[in-house]
């Protein structure tokens, strides 16, 4: 039995959540980006887009989406700080504010998505 | 310092801070990876959607209007740009990085990233769909 | 076509010098000749001193690895025409301490080599009567790719995680720990994995890919790490989820 490290799971999450990312966002980030604020579609009316929001599935969906694509940005820009600007020495500081950043995140999404909508 | 013997002193180059520009290769790998911060950017992004949607009709309209300023706008081409660069590398490293078997036999690996090319299509008209009615 | 070109050669001699200076040496450009062709051409008639490493000069001993205008190459496979006009620069390996002008401090490999344990383990070993341990074709192809490996060190001077930290397990030894594990006739893979799910083993790659781009013999280190990823996670997963039963 391997001493128990975590990476593997942070790994798992992070992988995920490059899947969730690259299957998801890039055409939620055409339409609500690009192609609504400049009219290229017609704005889907609010009652819409509300019911959409409040169905279970996209609640669960989008939480669960938000929350990996921000673990997947937490472990990637870590190792990028770390390797790039050679800042090993801050490694604690680095996770905490990573994955923080990420956990804040995902919280967020969590309210909004079950509680505010 | 330096004996008059032959010296086993090593000779360790250290690494210049600027590694990452000084081959071609390296600097695609850094922007490869700075594409996640544009992926937290768009979650963000979302997100303050989202909030938008829960407040009424009037805050998402004040939403859409502030998401029409120019500076947003070239943010959001950009983010875009790397968002698919993000999607683009991740489905072409895919093959290298799993050995995916279908009944015994390696699945090639055209194959495996064009099944992954159709699957964000089809992802991709589902949401619209769901988005625009 | 010239019938010269110049190699700009790093020298670094510890007994006069703290850092390594350069020297220029003219030698004739021949088509057939390879870069190991004009270091003995200079070690031959212009300068006994130069010192570098090389054996097969045929691409297989892996000895003779040094970074070509900067990218990592093996000096018998790379042409001189391939640079011409010139010059050329060659340094030692990078990533590695310099013992003496191209020669590098090797070590630091040989020991990671070790602690990946490349060689066939199994909790049972046959008698020798009931004669060898099969293997069919598809069997092989599982794992052969990443038997290529001789040990060059070419990917782990293209490496930026293991330049930037050398408790980097490294690719060479990641792939060569999969070459045993993807074997059919090998029961090793849990004791590997104690020593390649570690922060500084696979979970320190990033996945640049450069190791792979390096590699003269095609093995592909940067597939057989993340390859190894996925397989450590499932593995830790299964821990979690069913401690019991474990080899």
């Amino acid at each position: 039995m391997p001493r128990r490290t975590v990476e593997p799971f942070v790994w798992l999450l992070f992988s995920g959540g490059g899947v969730a990312a690259a299957l998801v966002l890039p055409v939620l980030l055409v339409l609500f980006g690009l192609a609504l604020p400049l009219g290229w579609i017609a704005a889907p009316d609010h009652a819409h887009l509300l019911g959409v929001l409040r169905n279970p599935l996209t609640r669960l969906g989008l939480v669960v989406v938000c929350a990996l694509a921000l673990v997947h940005w937490a472990h990637r820009f870590r190792y990028t700080l770390l390797d790039g600007l050679q800042l090993h020495r801050y490694d604690r500081l680095v996770v905490a504010v990573c994955y923080g950043g990420a956990l804040a995140g995902s919280v967020l999404a969590a309210y909004l998505l079950f509680v505010a909508v | 310092m330096s004996s008059q013997l032959s010296s086993a002193r090593l000779y360790k180059p250290k690494v210049p801070l600027l590694w990452w520009l000084s081959r071609r290769s390296y600097t695609m790998f850094v922007l490869r990876e700075l594409s996640s911060v544009f992926v937290a950017w768009t979650v963000v992004y979302l997100l303050l959607l989202i909030r938008a949607v829960s407040r009424g009709p009037a805050e998402y309209q004040r939403f859409l209007h502030w998401a029409a300023s120019p500076w947003l706008i070239v943010l959001n081409a950009v983010a875009l740009a790397f968002v698919l660069l993000h999607a683009i590398t991740f489905v072409n490293l895919t093959p290298q990085a799993m050995a995916v078997r279908v009944r015994g036999r390696r699945v090639p690996g055209r194959l495996l990233a064009g099944s992954l090319y159709l699957t964000l299509l089809l992802v991709s008209a589902f949401l619209a769909w769901l988005v625009v009615g | 076509m010239p019938d010269q070109i110049t190699l700009r050669v790093a020298r670094y001699r510890p007994e006069q010098e703290e850092a390594p200076t350069f020297d220029e040496y003219d030698v004739p450009l021949r088509e057939d000749w390879v870069v190991l062709d004009g270091l003995n051409y200079i070690k031959d008639e212009l300068d006994g001193t130069l010192s570098y490493r090389w054996s097969c000069r045929m691409g297989i001993c892996g000895s003779c690895g040094a970074m070509v205008n900067g990218e990592p190459k093996l000096m018998c496979a790379t042409f001189l025409t391939a640079y011409a006009p010139g010059p050329i620069r060659i340094d030692p390996l990078a990533n590695f301490p310099v013992i003496r002008d191209l020669v590098v401090e090797l070590t630091d490999f040989m020991t990671k080599l070790g602690m990946v344990k490349p060689w066939l383990i199994r909790d049972e070993e046959q008698p020798v009567e009931d004669g060898e341990y099969l293997q069919t074709p598809a069997q092989l192809d599982e794992y052969k790719q990443f038997s290529m490996c001789i040990n060059c060190m070419l990917c782990y001077s293209a490496c930026p995680v293991y330049g930037l930290d050398t408790k980097f397990l490294g690719p060479a030894a990641i792939a060569l720990a999969q070459r045993y594990n993807l074997d059919s006739r090998d029961d090793g893979g849990h004791e590997r994995l104690t020593v390649l799910s570690q922060p500084e083993g696979v979970w320190g790659c990033t996945y640049v890919g450069e190791c792979s781009r390096a590699c003269p013999k095609g093995v592909d280190p940067a597939g057989a790490i993340q390859r190894y990823k996925l397989t450590a996670a499932t593995a830790a997963v299964k821990s979690l989820l069913m401690p019991w039963g474990q080899r």
